[in-house]
C-alpha cells in the first residue's frame, strides 16, 4: 500500500506492507536507525517519535496507520548541527549511560514539556513513565527534563 | 514481532466501517488506536483476515455535555479523556481513570472506545464506566441501539457487540454531589491493575466496580446493596468479592486478589465518602 509521511520535514513516498509496523518503516525503509526497537510490546519507550507533534510509540503503530501525518524522530530534532535545547540538557546533565534508551526518553521529554512546560519533579517521573532505562540512570535523565524546562 | 499478513481497508465513517465488517464478518477487526489489538496481533494471539482501520472516522471524537449525561465518542482517545474540563467537571471519576491508561504515549493513541470493546477485565475503562452505570450506544446494519454496561461484558474479551457492530458512543450519566476514587494496585509504572477499584458513594448510594477480579469487570452489587441498607464501610468491603471469581497468575494468588479487593474497596469508599 503506498504511504505518503512526512518524516523530519521531508515528504517520504514508499510502498509498505500494512503489516509494516512504524517502527520497522523508520528503521529500515528509511534508514532512521536513532529510533531503537527495546521491548517490541509498547512499555519501554525506546520506540517514542512524534506523531504530528504528539509523543507516540512506534513499534504499535502500522505504517499505514501514519499516512497523510507527519513524524519527528531524534534525527529531526537538531537544526544546522544545532542540538535541540533537551539533547543539551541530556548532555550536560549525564542523562545518558548505554544511550539505548535515549533516543526515546529525549522524545518523551520534549512531548511531556509541551504539555506541561514547568513540570515538578514528581512530574516528570510520572510523565517519564512509558520510557525505562535499563541502566537506571533515572535521576539524572529527570535533572536533564528539569533542566530543559528551566533554560527555555 | 511483526503480525501476520492481513487485508487493511480504511474507513472514513462508521457507515462505512459497518458495511466493510459485513462483507468481511468475523474475519474482519476494527481497529482505532491499535494499542490493545497490535499487541496481540504482533504476539500472534489475534489473526485478523482483515482490519478496518476506523482511526479516522472524526466525528466519533468528541465529549459532549448531554443534560443529565456526557455523551463521549468512541474514538475520544485517553489522554483527550484525562484533560477533559467537561469530563473533570461531570464525571472526575473517569478522567482520573483515563490518567491511570498505560502511559501518555499510549494514551495519545488509544482510545475509550477501542478498550470497551475489548473488554479486557483488566483495563481501567471498562469497569469504571460499568460502576458510573453508563450506557454504550453501539451501531450495526440495522441502525443504533444501546446497551448498559451492566449487560455488556460476557466474558474474557468477549461483549455483547455483534460481529458487524460497532461501539460508537459511551454515555457517562453525570453524578452530582457524588465523592469518587479509583485505586489502582500495581507493582511497575503504567501496568495493568493486580486489582483496582472504581467506586463513588452519596448519602447511602454507591457504584463499585472491580478491575481484573474475573473473566469480565465485576460490578460489585454486594457491596453497592449493603451501603444502600446502611452498613459501615468496612463491613460492605468485606463483601467486595461476593460477585467475583479472580484467577491466580504470576502477580497474585485468587485469595490475595480477594484480600486485596476488600482493602481497596474499603479505601475507595473511605476516600468518596469525605
Amino acid at each position: 500500500m503506498k504511504v505518503s509521511i512526512t518524516v523530519n520535514g521531508k515528504k517520504q513516498e514508499s510502498d509498505v506492507e500494512p503489516r509494516t509496523l512504524l517502527v520497522h518503516y523508520i528503521r529500515e525503509t528509511l534508514g532512521l536507525t536513532g529510533t531503537n526497537v527495546g521491548c517490541d510490546t509498547s512499555s519501554c519507550g525506546a520506540c517514542t517519535i512524534h506523531l504530528d507533534g504528539e509523543a507516540v510509540k512506534s513499534c504499535t503503530i502500522l505504517a499505514v496507520q501514519a499516512d497523510g501525518t507527519s513524524l519527528t524522530t531524534i534525527e529531526g530534532l537538531a537544526k544546522d548541527g544545532v542540538m535541540h535545547p533537551m539533547q543539551t540538557a541530556f548532555m550536560e546533565n549525564h542523562g545518558l549511560q548505554c544511550g539505548y534508551c535515549t533516543p526515546g526518553m529525549v522524545m518523551a521529554a520534549i512531548g511531556l514539556l509541551k504539555e506541561n512546560p514547568k513540570p515538578t519533579e514528581d512530574e516528570v517521573r510520572m510523565g517519564l513513565e512509558g520510557n525505562l532505562c535499563r541502566c537506571t540512570g533515572y535521576h539524572n535523565i529527570v535533572k536533564s527534563v528539569l533542566a530543559a524546562a528551566g533554560a527555555k | 514481532m511483526i503480525p501476520a499478513a492481513f487485508e487493511y481497508k480504511r474507513a472514513t465513517s462508521a457507515a462505512e466501517a459497518i458495511s466493510l465488517v459485513s462483507q468481511y464478518g468475523s474475519d474482519a477487526k476494527f481497529l482505532a488506536g491499535g494499542h490493545s489489538l497490535l499487541p496481540l496481533m504482533k504476539l500472534r494471539l489475534a489473526q485478523p483476515a482483515m482490519l478496518i482501520d476506523i482511526g479516522r472516522v472524526k466525528d466519533l471524537s468528541y465529549i459532549k455535555d448531554a443534560g443529565s449525561h456526557l455523551a463521549i465518542g468512541a474514538l475520544t482517545r485517553h489522554m483527550d479523556v484525562e484533560t477533559s474540563k467537561v469530563v473533570h467537571e461531570h464525571a472526575p471519576l473517569l478522567a482520573k481513570a483515563a490518567s491511570h491508561v498505560g502511559d501518555s504515549q499510549v494514551r495519545h493513541r488509544g482510545t475509550i472506545g477501542g478498550s470497551i470493546a475489548h473488554a479486557d477485565p483488566a483495563s481501567d475503562l471498562p469497569a469504571t464506566t460499568l460502576a458510573l452505570g453508563a450506557t454504550y450506544i453501539v451501531q450495526g446494519p440495522k441502525g443504533q441501539r444501546e446497551i448498559a454496561a451492566s449487560n455488556f461484558y460476557k466474558g474474557f474479551l468477549e461483549s455483547d457487540l455483534a460481529a458487524d457492530e460497532m461501539l460508537v458512543e459511551i454515555r457517562v450519566p453525570k453524578m452530582q454531589g457524588a465523592g469518587w476514587s479509583f485505586q489502582k494496585f500495581n507493582r511497575r509504572a503504567q501496568d495493568w491493575a493486580i486489582v483496582g477499584v472504581a467506586a463513588w458513594h452519596r448519602k447511602g448510594e454507591a457504584g463499585v466496580a472491580l478491575v481484573n477480579m474475573g473473566s469480565t469487570p465485576i460490578l460489585a452489587t454486594s457491596v453497592a446493596n449493603a451501603i444502600a441498607k446502611g452498613a459501615s464501610i468496612s463491613d460492605a468491603a468485606a463483601l467486595a468479592s461476593n460477585e467475583a471469581d479472580p484467577q491466580s497468575d504470576l502477580n497474585a494468588s485468587s485469595d490475595y486478589r480477594k484480600h486485596l479487593a476488600s482493602v481497596l474497596v474499603r479505601r475507595a469508599l473511605e476516600a468518596a465518602s469525605k
